[in-house]
């Protein structure tokens, strides 16, 4: 399987803090990997450094194969790399389909009417249809986590990074969740996904990486990496 | 849930949606406005010659409001010196017309032009700026202009200078225009210049209603709701931006060549004029309401009104213009239509795309959620 992420000794401190502390990883094409760690472990922070929203002090970003680290945040989602964000950054004023939309037309290049079914196709997908015409401002923060992904989504990316989503669905929401990732990935699309309900996290990842205090302490085998017991000392009390 | 395919525009047949735009409203404002831009075109047939002066001077500051309007309210660009480009503009069309030779009517288009291209190195100065420090250097960018200007001896200096007549009552539209209403050269100067403004300014509003309802509007849209966002679902914003910019330069160009056509009489300190170009310019924006079409329209009409009531007050009319921007301000935050628009959902130039099924009715289909009570028509502000 050839590497589709390669992320080599990233670091990124700010001030005497040091966030992401010379991280190195790699996903396979068409590879879902799952990303756990306490809260602060620099989880956040890691996919910021791989869609280009912050610069890194050292390191490298290569998306198959090219080194894609002088590159900006837009030219990195129109080389395939989208995200969703922890906490939901959308477009206000605009309609839930129009927030797709500018996934659509500037992450793929689409023009806007090849966009419209397309869009309108991952709103049905997300669960969002019957709510397109609606601003995104006007959205509850459930619906607003499924906006981050219908609107990553829109982008058609090759690596769709997940930051958090499951948090706060109930248990047949999150089943149903589970199933669209794992849909997502049927369709050929490499996944990187943070997340903190463990047991949606293995369902669909067969990798895991650990961070804590900004460094990678463990990788490996989903199950292998959760029995650990440095893995179930940062998870003691939650379910596995 | 588990079941859907993974590429939804493969699994949806194909085009069953729609995308509108258009609502009653716009149909009847579209009517609307054509009549009044028809009417408007035959004024000169019986208007004076006073009324179609105010006229000229009402639709060139029109230009210049939706023109400050798409850079601060739509791009987010807060410039306080487009009167660089008012008097680039102008001294453009005299260098033109007096060193080339060209005419007029094609020294104009052309001034807007050279305009643009200055933008581009001007934009690589003041986009390195942010937020205020935008603004300043906008505004001594301007100053430069107008004190390099000031040094060009052959353009008049300091003092400035004047189009001699065959310039500007000899010219061949002019010279048309004459012929055709059979009027004396002074009238039908003042007549030529009346349509071209008239023009411009429609051109104008109709040209920035193309361009927020397309792409480069999405783009906008998005940048001012969240730039973060924007950039992480591939917009390029700062291209964006700088296209905005240098189109604005464009028009605001060739709005001071016109402005400085029909006063045939140029200086540095008037055509870079900040309170002429951009102080007031920004009234008409912020009191019609910033980031809409119509507010710059709404408006202007107001700041017409205003003027020529107040004209009389001489120093005092500032100070009453500046305590009106403040009251209204306060009063209304998003500008006399934006309020309007705010409270009514007013959108006489809908941008807001609504996605319809093409089978099945609006009203059963996903066009409706349970709590979309407003029809929604447009999106900003
Ligand atoms: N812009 C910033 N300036 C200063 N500190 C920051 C900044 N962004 C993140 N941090 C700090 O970096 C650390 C890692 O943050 P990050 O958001 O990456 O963690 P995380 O693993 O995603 O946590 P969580 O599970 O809570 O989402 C935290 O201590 C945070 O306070
Ligand atoms: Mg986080």
């Amino acid at each position: 399987m050839a590497n589709l992420l390669e992320v080599e000794e990233l670091r990124k401190s700010y001030g005497s803090l040091v966030v992401t502390d010379s991280v190195s990883l790699s996903v396979g094409e068409g590879e879902a990997l799952g990303v756990i760690g306490p809260n602060g472990a620099g989880k956040t922070t890691l996919f910021s450094l791989i869609t280009g929203a912050t610069r890194p002090d050292a390191g490298r970003v290569r998306l198959d194969g090219r080194d894609i680290t002088g590159v900006g945040a837009a030219g990195r989602c129109i080389a395939g790399v989208c995200r969703s964000h922890q906490i939901p950054q959308p477009f206000e004023k605009l309609t839930v389909f129009e927030n797709l939309l500018v996934g659509a037309c500037f992450g793929r290049a689409m023009s806007e009417a090849e966009a419209t079914d397309h869009c309108a196709g991952v709103l049905e997908l997300t669960g969002l249809i019957a709510k397109a015409n609606r601003p995104g401002g006007s959205l509850t923060l459930l619906d607003r986590k499924r906006l981050e992904l219908a609107r990553a989504l829109a982008t058609q990316p090759r690596l769709l990074l997940l930051d958090e989503i499951a948090g706060g669905l109930t248990e047949g929401e999150c089943e149903s969740l589970i199933g669209t990732i794992a849909a997502i990935r049927a369709g050929g699309t490499t996944i990187v996904w943070i997340e903190h309900i463990v047991h949606a996290l293995l369902a669909v990842v067969g990798r895991l990486v650990v961070l804590n205090f900004g460094r990678k302490i463990a990788e490996g085998n989903a199950h292998a990496v959760m029995d650990l017991p440095e893995v179930r000392e940062i998870y003691l009390g939650s379910p596995v | 849930m588990s079941t859907v395919s993974t590429h939804p525009s493969a699994q949806s047949s194909t085009a069953r949606y729609l995308v509108r735009t258009r609502t009653r409203l716009s149909a009847v404002a579209g009517g609307a406005g054509l009549l009044a831009v028809l009417v408007l075109a035959l004024l000169p047939l019986t208007a004076s010659r006073g009324l179609l002066q105010d006229l000229f001077y009402l639709f060139t500051m029109l230009a210049l409001a939706q023109c400050w309007n798409l850079l601060a309210g739509f791009a987010g660009l807060v410039s306080v010196g487009q009167q660089a480009y008012v008097g680039l503009g102008a001294y453009l069309l005299f260098a033109l017309c007096l060193w080339v030779g060209l005419s007029p009517l094609l020294a104009i288009p052309l001034a807007g032009l050279l305009c643009a291209v200055i933008a581009v190195p001007s934009a690589f100065i003041v986009f390195r700026l942010r937020g205020p420090y935008f603004a300043i250097g906008t505004w001594v960018l301007a100053e430069v202009f107008r004190l390099l200007l000031a040094q060009l001896r052959s353009l008049g200096g300091g003092t400035g200078m004047s189009l001699p007549r065959e310039v500007t009552n000899e010219a061949g539209f002019v010279a048309w225009t004459a012929e055709l209403l059979h009027v004396r050269a002074p009238v039908a100067r003042d007549i030529a210049s009346y349509w071209l403004a008239l023009g411009l300014a429609v051109l104008t509003i109709l040209l920035i209603y193309r361009l927020l309802r397309s792409r480069p509007g999405l783009a906008l849209a998005a940048i001012r709701d969240n730039q973060g966002a924007a950039l992480s679902v591939g917009v390029d914003a700062f291209r964006i931006k700088l296209w905005v910019y240098l189109a604005v330069a464009f028009v605001t160009g060739m709005t001071g060549a016109l402005v400085y056509l029909q006063k045939a009489r140029i200086s540095p300190d008037a055509a870079f004029s900040v309170l002429d170009w951009t102080a007031n310019v920004l009234f008409i924006v912020v009191i019609g309401g910033i980031g809409t079409i119509e507010g710059p329209i709404v408006g202007v009409i107001i700041f017409y009104l205003l003027q020529s009531q107040l004209a009389g007050l001489g120093s005092w009319y500032l100070l009453l213009l500046g305590l009106i921007a403040i009251a209204v301000m306060r009063l209304f935050p998003a500008g006399l239509w934006g309020s309007l628009a705010g409270r009514f959902d007013l959108h006489l130039f809908p941008i807001r795309r609504q996605l319809v099924l093409r089978v099945g009715s609006l009203e059963n289909g996903p066009a409706t959620g349970p709590s979309s009570h407003k029809n929604p028509g447009g999106n900003d502000d």
